[in-house]
């Protein structure tokens, strides 16, 4: 009987001992120890908002404004817009403030992945057929230059996204002088 | 005579072989393109646009040749023409090219002037391929032999979970029938006089003082470690809204982390990418093809690309954007208290910190969890541990030098720069 009671007690202990190393769950967060300066007062970047209709705290700037550091691009989202721009918009850098290996940097970040490092058209997802018909720099049907490659980019065209928003209009520039290079090693 | 009837076999067979051939020849034309060599042109020239079965840029291309003929009683002539210089057409006033161009908003498609026949035959009889059914069969077998594996272990384990229990009850039984038939048998038992242990123990002050000791070290040792770990929320692994694979996009598709989180590169937060970005790709990439398990069905990753639709305000149907977008919820995993400053910039772009040294391997994590404790000692153990990179910014030439001599090394560390000051990380 003895032998029995302490059979008891030890289990007991050892169920104890499991409820409470196990019940922390790790899809909530941990409890804080007076957490008084932990949340912030002020908006957080993307966080919740009650100060505008839409109920978030990121918002486009207003109609007819333009936030600072950015700068007034006058060329529309259409085709009429993308041949203008072919025929008329020319790059605000010269060559001196032009960075390949900064350029490189962000090209084979933002359009490798589809374009291929080479600009051949066989980056990652289409070699692993997750994004087909990407084309080539070189394909003489496109004849692409710089006014075209920055419309691009800056407003997508047809399949392919924009990417205004990821890249500075500097920055923007140096991409596409970095095309260009590819473009003319492919051409070679 | 007979020369007459002779001469007429011989047109008769060369007629009839003749026959034969232009029966031969036109079943040749009609399949007479390679479907292998049309997908590699229709994947390199077509696919931004087309797909065969779904709407995208423009038109589904599946058996656009008798789809044509049959309804617009257009004929090849009018293809080639067409995928050469579509512009071409539409300016000639074509009907159906300008009411298709029309249909499309006015897309403008790309003129292949470089294509021959050959070619566009190879694309058109890759267009005419009959649909090919998944293959559920391959795909089932393999996850059926990935769950039976999963679950022997557990049966392993389970079985000798059992089979120990087994044992210990037969000791037990047989103990006990062997000292009932000990009993029976009138067989004196040598009883041991038995003081019990708990006595003996209570009776040894030595033994009490040093187990009392070891209790109250290990239990403060349990209070300690418990005490510490209030607030730090490594492992925290929320449900997101959207099940986001970082697996699938960094890992197996080698998304570079910054394409979505790209203001880590210039700014204080990373930021979760905007809908967008994820829409750069999923315009196009409206299914899950890759690998699946049992608990991450293909059914269950397309329904998240379904929620990413409806957020983004997407129509795949119609290929277009509603205007009747939401902002996704996503639950916030690593926050320092608003008391510390943290930049990402600065660790990412200026020190060249590999995301993965804090945030862990997370192209392998199917969800993402907090990696590093994020606590004070772990900051301040990097910087100290940490060297500066000097090279490539001549903003650190003079003051790596004048540094260097005060501390008398040659390489710094993000310590001896500054990096232990209060005021750096709190103000
Ligand atoms: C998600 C895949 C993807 C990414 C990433 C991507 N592109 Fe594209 N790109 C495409 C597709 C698809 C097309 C074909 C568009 C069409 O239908 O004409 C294209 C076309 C182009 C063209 C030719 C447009 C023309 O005038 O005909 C240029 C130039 C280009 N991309 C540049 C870039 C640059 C620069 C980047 C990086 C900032 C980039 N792309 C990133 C998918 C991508
Ligand atoms: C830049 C995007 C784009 C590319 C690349 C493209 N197409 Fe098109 N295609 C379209 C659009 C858009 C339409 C609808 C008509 C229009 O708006 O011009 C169309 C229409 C067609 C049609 C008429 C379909 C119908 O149902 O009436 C055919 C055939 C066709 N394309 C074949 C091709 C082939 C073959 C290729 C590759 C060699 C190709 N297209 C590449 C955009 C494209
Ligand atoms: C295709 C876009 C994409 C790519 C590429 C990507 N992420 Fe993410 N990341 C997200 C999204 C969306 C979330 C929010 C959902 C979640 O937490 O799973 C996220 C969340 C995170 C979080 C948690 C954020 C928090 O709330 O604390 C970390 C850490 C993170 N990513 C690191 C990385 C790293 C490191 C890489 C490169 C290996 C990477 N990400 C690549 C889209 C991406
Ligand atoms: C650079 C291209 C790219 C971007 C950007 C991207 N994805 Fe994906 N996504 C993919 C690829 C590739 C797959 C895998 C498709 C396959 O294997 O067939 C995928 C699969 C998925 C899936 C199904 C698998 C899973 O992870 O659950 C979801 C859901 C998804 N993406 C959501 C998102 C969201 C949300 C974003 C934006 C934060 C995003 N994607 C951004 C390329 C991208
Ligand atoms: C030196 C360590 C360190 C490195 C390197 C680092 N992170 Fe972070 N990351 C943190 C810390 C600490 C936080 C919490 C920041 C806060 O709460 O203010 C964080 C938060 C995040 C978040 C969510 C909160 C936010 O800032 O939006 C994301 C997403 C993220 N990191 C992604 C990345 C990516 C992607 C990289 C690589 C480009 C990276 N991190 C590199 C330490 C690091
Ligand atoms: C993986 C190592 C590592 C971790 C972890 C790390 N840091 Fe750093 N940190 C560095 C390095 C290296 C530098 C020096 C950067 C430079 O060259 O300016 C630095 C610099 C800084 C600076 C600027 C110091 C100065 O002298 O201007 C601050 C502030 C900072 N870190 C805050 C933090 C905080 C807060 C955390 C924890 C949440 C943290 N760091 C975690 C490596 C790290
Ligand atoms: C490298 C950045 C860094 C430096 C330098 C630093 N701290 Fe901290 N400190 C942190 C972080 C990160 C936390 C938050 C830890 C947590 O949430 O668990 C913290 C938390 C604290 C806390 C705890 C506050 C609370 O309520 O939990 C105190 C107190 C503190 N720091 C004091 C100091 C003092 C004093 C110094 C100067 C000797 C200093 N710190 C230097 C990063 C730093």
């Amino acid at each position: 009987m003895n032998h029995m009671k302490s059979l008891i007690k030890i289990s007991v202990i050892f169920v104890v001992l499991i409820t409470m190393t196990s019940c922390r769950k790790d899809t909530a967060p941990n409890y804080q120890f007076m957490p008084n300066m932990y949340a912030p007062i002020s908006y957080e970047t993307y966080g919740e908002s009650t100060a505008f209709a839409n109920g978030v705290e990121a918002q486009l700037s207003a109609e007819g404004t333009i936030s600072r550091g950015h700068s007034l691009f006058e060329y529309e989202n259409s085709i009429e817009g993308y041949a203008l721009a072919k025929e008329n918009l020319k790059s605000s850098l010269d060559s001196t403030q032009v960075n390949l290996d900064n350029a490189k940097i962000l090209y084979d970040i933002y359009c490798g992945i589809c374009h291929g490092v080479k600009g051949d058209g066989q980056g990652n997802l289409v070699k692993r057929e997750k994004i087909l018909g990407i084309p080539r720099y070189d394909d003489p049907a496109r004849a692409i230059n710089e006014g075209s490659i920055y419309h691009t980019i800056y407003y997508g065209k047809n399949a392919m996204g924009s990417y205004a928003n990821l890249l500075n209009e500097k920055e923007r520039w140096e991409v596409v002088s970095y095309v260009l290079k590819l473009k003319a090693d492919l051409e070679k | 005579m007979r020369q007459v009837i002779h001469c007429k076999l011989s047109t008769d067979l060369l007629c009839l072989g003749l026959i034969i051939l232009l029966a031969f020849s036109t079943s040749l034309s009609a399949q007479e393109g390679d479907p292998a060599t049309g997908k590699t042109l229709f994947n390199a020239n077509c696919a931004a646009c087309h797909q065969l079965d779904k709407k995208m840029t423009g038109p589904a291309l599946r058996d656009v040749e008798a789809r044509l003929a049959n309804d617009q009683g257009l004929d090849k002539a009018w293809i080639y023409a067409w995928i050469r210089n579509s512009a071409g057409v539409i300016k000639s006033g074509d009907a159906y090219g300008n009411k298709i161009f029309n249909e499309y908003g006015g897309t403008a498609m790309t003129a292949f002037p470089q294509l021959s026949d050959q070619d566009i035959n190879n694309i058109l009889a890759y267009t005419a391929e009959v649909k090919a059914e998944p293959v559920a069969q391959a795909v089932e077998s393999a996850t059926n032999t990935a769950e039976t594996s999963g679950i022997s272990n557990e049966l392993i384990l389970g079985a000798l979970a059992i089979l120990f229990v087994l044992l210990a009850a037969g000791l037990y039984l047989v103990n006990k029938t062997l000292r009932r038939f000990a009993a029976a048998k009138d067989i004196d038992l040598p009883e041991t006089k038995r003081i019990s242990i708990w006595k003996a123990f209570v009776q040894n002050q030595f033994l009490v003082l040093v187990t009392a000791i070891f209790l109250l070290l290990a239990s403060a040792y349990f209070v300690y470690g418990y005490l510490m770990q209030i607030g730090v929320d490594q492992g925290y692994q929320p449900i997101q809204p959207i099940h986001f694979s970082h697996k699938i996009h960094t890992g197996d598709n080698a998304i570079d982390c910054k394409y979505c989180h790209s203001s880590a590169r210039v700014s204080k937060t990373s930021g979760i990418p905007s809908l967008n970005v994820c829409m750069n790709c999923h315009k196009s990439i409206y299914e899950y093809k890759g690998e699946t398990s049992v608990e991450f069905t293909k059914e269950f990753y397309d329904g998240e690309i379904k929620k990413l639709y409806a957020a983004a305000g997407w129509d795949d149907t119609a290929q277009q954007y509603t205007g009747d977008s939401q902002p996704v919820k996503w639950v916030r995993i690593h926050n320092l208290p608003d008391f510390v400053y943290f930049n990402h910039s600065q660790h990412v772009s200026v020190a060249g910190v590999e995301c993965q040294t804090c945030h862990g391997p997370v192209e392998t994590m199917e969800v993402v969890s907090q990696f590093a404790p994020l606590t004070m000692g772990w900051c301040i153990d990097c910087h100290r541990t940490t060297n500066v990179k000097v090279e490539g910014n001549a903003y650190y030439t003079k003051i790596h030098e004048e540094l260097s001599k005060k501390y008398g090394v040659d390489k710094l560390t993000a310590a001896q720069m500054g990096g232990l000051e209060c005021g750096k990380c709190h103000y």
